[in-house]
């Protein structure tokens, strides 16, 4: 079966995200008030052949922790669906 | 004569001046490419800096993977003297061969000026020939030089005296000041700033050499050509 998984790489708790103060910042200036805890991170989306959606899944965490983060400053959120037209 | 390995990523910039460095100290220098899963011949590794394979993904996370990186770290854990300079710290975080990260700097400037130094360990393959307490001029030249581990390992490397280089100034927001540390055995060394960039007179610091002489006095023990 294919399966799309989606990879979120983001800060852990308490990592200085200086680009997500920054963009912070900008933003009244802009006129956007009431913004906060912005942060900024990487997302992935990948496609992955595998026999369900539990083997999947392991296979994009485990990569995911392997390559896509580090996990010193970073950790990972997936999402993983069976594509369109997999069930078919 | 000693022989210094210096790894060539796509990407690496700074190979060269390594070379041109430790060959102007009396060291012979090779350039070893990333895609050869072999460091033989060589008496000490550097990995110098640059962008290898473009930063891309995180600076170092997919050098970490090059063929190279099996064979400096067996080369490493034999004992051999590895140092990472600058984006080569980055490739030995990535690789688990020096513990903690280095993320973007504090202020998100890039930052590229002389940089006053403290060195605040002997312990290491760039620092035995050098005394504690030595104020160093030497200059850096990143955007990810901020160095963060958990409070554990900052506890770890101050208890067994790996942190080898402390900035006077921090410019980067890197924890504890720190500008170099070491393996736990001090064979294996990364750092921010750049040594080869000041290794002449021209350059505007020699100090560098400093921290080079005593790279190849670790490399001359290790080739077997000196006992201590």
């Amino acid at each position: 079966m294919t399966f799309e998984a989606f990879v979120e790489v983001r800060k852990h708790p308490g990592i200085a995200d200086p680009e997500g103060a920054t963009i912070e910042r900008a933003l009244p200036t802009l006129g956007f008030t009431g913004v906060s805890a912005v942060s900024v991170g990487k997302a992935f989306r990948l496609t992955v052949e595998a026999d369900d959606e539990a083997t999947a899944r392991a296979t994009v965490e485990a990569l995911a922790e392997r390559i896509l983060a580090n996990p010193v400053l970073e950790e990972v959120r997936v999402t993983v669906t069976a594509a369109e037209g997999a069930r078919a | 004569m000693t022989k210094v390995g210096v790894v060539l990523f796509p990407g690496s910039n700074c190979e060269q001046d390594v070379l041109e460095a430790v060959r102007r100290l009396g060291a012979e220098g090779e350039l070893l490419w990333h895609g050869d899963a072999t460091v033989d011949g060589v008496d000490a590794v550097v990995v110098p800096g640059g962008f290898a394979h473009g930063d891309y993904l995180r600076p170092g996370a997919i050098a970490r993977f090059s063929p190279v990186m099996e064979a400096v770290t067996l080369f490493a854990a034999e004992g051999g003297p590895v140092v990472g300079i600058c984006n080569g710290f980055q490739v030995l975080t990535e690789a688990g061969l020096l513990p903690g990260a280095l993320s973007k700097n504090r202020g998100l400037t890039f930052r590229c000026e002389m940089a006053t130094l403290r060195v605040d360990s002997c312990k290491s393959a760039l620092t035995e020939e050098v005394e504690e307490g030595t104020i160093l001029s030497i200059p850096i030249n990143h955007f990810e030089g901020n160095y963060q581990c958990d409070p554990r390992t900052l506890a770890t490397l101050r208890d067994e005296d790996r942190i080898v280089l402390r900035y006077v100034e921090n410019p980067n927001g890197s924890v504890d000041d720190i500008a170099a540390i070491c393996s736990a055995d001090g064979n294996v060394v990364g750092l921010m700033p750049h040594p080869e960039r000041a290794s002449h007179p021209l350059l505007g610091s020699e100090d560098g050499n400093r921290l080079l002489t005593s790279l190849l006095r670790a490399a001359a023990r290790r080739a077997g050509l000196i006992r201590t």
